[in-house]
């Protein structure tokens, strides 16, 4: 019975693979909320070229502060630019109603942003915008279409003049060993002041930084974990002997 | 000590208590681990009260606060964020187990005759978890909490003549909004709890009356020993409560991997578009019920076709109705004389099997957006659902069926 029930299923399995997919191609990451480094350079990006528009309502300073290993002081001195005290939520001071008439909608919270939309998916958006004079702001993104945020980090990545190419597997020419495609823009506009290689750095320092703000346990959660199903399985092998002992004088 | 005991016991029934419902309560010596998933089902409804009373403490249900709150549990209160994730996990596994406990029922025919009360109890159980489960999910307050809410209210505006008015009422709004959050959340905390204990009192005192059904269908009653003891039966406690302690063990362990390494589940326990606040201007692209409740979502959206003047909806509605009321009147369409899939025929077994890949696809159907083809996947399998609850008179009493042993063949 039990058989012919998970025969049927696993026939019945691969159909249903076949109707995942679609939606835009990405670049994938994978974020480490270990490297102290990564996240200590992702927290200044943020404050300073996001914080300016976004929020991180949901979370505090002090926390980011705590878990980054940044002393307080310096975090205050340096990466709390609305006069607010470290144990503070990370708001900040655009009124949601005047970022609404100048960019059409407030920009949203970004503390839960990567666990609403994707780790890949930021990473890849925020590598994805280029140059589109149809546009208001003279910019347009791969990734999310008509979008009506400025492209910040222009200053750093420089311009593409056209789409990027994201979710292109960078190969390896065989016969020259040239990296293709390892640029995902191949035609600049303007020229900004890192390399293809420092931005991509950047972004995923971000995006990494991000990744943590979302999820900021998630060390301690896996850590934890390890131990709770070392406990379990322990207990399960005195469970185990109990039961046969007392079992034993069933027939 | 045994002083203390007697004076209880001389002014309330302790001891008869525990002998009649653990000590010397009989339970067939053949038991499978089909047979841990009711014990689970405790233990998960434990879970829930339990950290169901402690999130209480910080959450803030009000439109304006309740989203916040549920970020200041996760990362503000000690703790906070293992209460979530054990609570949201637990609803998930609650139904995972209840799901096999139902189908170890269908297999062994634990539904027939003594046992209709014992079923109609664990199916208004399965009732009341549904509704205990959907008004839980408004409560985060994130877009799926609200859309998903927003449909499933919106179906009742499908009945006609009251349609309309009866989900205003549910609302208390013209759409949901903190009003709906707050009876939602006294639902969830007070009123549907006190229902579901109440509710699973009865399934154990009942399934206590006439005792447990086995792999076998066989009554382990009509054999008894000089002293009226079952022959095949043992004591629940201590056999059966070391027993479940191993099928406790197997379980934490997959349950701890979820709420330590994969707490979203890839999105199935907690959807991804409920990381955003609600936004009553904003609809997400695809509304997806949670899994539990795919397989109803799918017969749902099956329906396609108006009848009688009336719309697709409504009878999408009477179908998703259906296919939960049908399960009541289950012990009155089993004409089989054995209990047992056992010993029951191909037929039946058949049956069965296409009973449970029509749920599990249709669950799978349920998470996707429709497309022309999945719709008519989605009816076909919405009939064979239906076939093997209709047919079933039929084929129970045409079927051949083995001969039951005398005693549990273990």
């Amino acid at each position: 019975m039990r058989k012919l029930i998970f025969g049927l299923f696993i026939t019945i399995l691969p159909a249903l693979g076949l109707a995942a997919g679609g939606a835009v191609p990405l670049d994938h990451i994978e974020t480490d909320h270990t490297d102290k480094a990564s996240l200590q350079r992702g927290v200044a990006l943020f404050t300073n070229y996001c914080m300016g528009c976004h929020s991180m309502e949901y979370a505090r300073y002090k926390r980011v502060s705590d878990d980054l290993e940044i002393p307080a002081e310096l975090y205050e001195e340096n990466l709390i630019f609305t006069g607010a005290k470290i144990g503070e939520l990370m708001k900040n001071s655009m009124s949601k109603d005047m970022a609404a008439d100048w960019f059409g909608a407030p920009p949203p919270d970004l503390t839960l942003e990567t666990r609403l939309r994707g780790e890949s998916w930021v990473y890849s958006y925020l590598r994805g915008f280029y140059k589109d004079d149809s546009r208001p702001l003279g910019v347009n993104n791969v990734v999310y279409e008509n979008v009506g945020m400025p492209h910040v980090m222009v200053g750093l990545q420089g311009l593409c003049a056209v789409e990027p190419k994201i979710g292109v597997n960078a190969s390896v020419e065989p016969l020259s060993g040239n990296i293709n495609d390892a640029d995902v823009c191949p035609e600049y506009a303007t020229e900004g002041s890192m390399s293809a290689a420092e931005f991509d750095q950047a972004m995923y320092d971000l995006t990494n930084f991000m990744s943590y703000m979302g999820d900021p346990i998630r060390v301690e959660r896996e850590r934890l974990g390890v131990f709770v199903l070392i406990f379990v399985a322990i207990f399960f092998v005195f469970a185990y002997l109990l039961n046969r002992e007392y079992w034993k004088d069933v027939h | 000590m045994n002083k203390l005991l007697n004076w209880v016991d001389e002014r309330l029934p302790v001891v008869d208590a525990w002998n009649k419902h653990v000590g010397k309560y009989y339970a067939p010596k053949n038991f499978n681990m089909w047979y841990f998933f009711g014990s689970l089902a405790m233990l998960v409804l434990v879970n829930q009260l339990i950290t169901g009373i402690w999130l209480t403490m910080s959450y803030n249900p009000s439109a304006e606060g309740a989203f916040a709150s549920v970020e200041y549990i996760m990362r503000d209160v000690e703790w906070g964020w293992l209460l979530r994730y054990l609570h949201s996990t637990g609803a998930s596994a609650f139904f995972i187990v209840v799901y096999l406990h139902m189908f170890r029922g269908l297999m062994y025919g634990s539904y027939q005759k003594p046992r209709e009360l014992i079923w109609i109890f664990g199916m208004l159980i399965y009732l009341m978890l549904m509704a205990e489960a959907f008004m839980g999910y408004l409560l985060p307050w994130g877009q799926m909490s609200y859309w998903g809410a927003q449909v499933i209210v919106n179906l009742f505006g499908a009945i006609p003549v009251i349609g309309e008015d009866l989900s205003l009422w549910i609302r208390g709004d013209y759409l949901i909004s903190g009003i709906t959050l707050n009876r939602f959340f006294a639902l969830h905390v007070v009123a549907l709890p006190i229902v579901l204990l109440g509710l699973v009192v009865l399934h154990i005192l009942a399934l206590h009356e006439v005792g447990s059904n086995n792999p076998d269908g066989i009554d382990i009653k009509k054999n008894k020993d000089e002293n009226g003891i079952p022959k095949d039966g043992i004591p629940f406690h201590p056999y059966y409560t070391v027993h479940d302690l191993l099928g406790v063990a197997v379980f934490f362990f997959i349950f701890f991997v979820v709420v330590f390494f994969f707490p979203e589940a890839g999105g199935l326990f907690i959807e991804k578009p409920n990381f955003e606040p609600a936004n009553a201007l904003k609809t997400p692209d695809h509304i997806a019920p949670v899994w539990y409740f795919t397989p109803f979502y799918a017969m749902l959206r099956a329906v396609t076709v108006d009848l009688f003047g009336l719309p697709a909806k409504f009878w999408g509605v009477v179908v998703m109705g259906g296919a939960i009321a049908i399960l009541f009147v289950l012990p009155w369409l089993d004409r089989s004389p054995v209990r047992s899939m056992r010993y029951k025929g191909w037929m039946s077994r058949i049956a069965l099997a296409i009973l449970v890949v029509s749920f599990v696809v249709l669950g799978y159907l349920g998470l996707v957006p429709a497309t022309e083809g999945r719709t008519t996947v989605a009816q076909i399998l919405t009939v064979l659902y239906f076939l093997y609850f209709i047919l079933m008179p039929f084929y129970t009493r045409m079927e051949k069926t083995k001969p039951v042993p005398e005693r549990v063949t273990g």
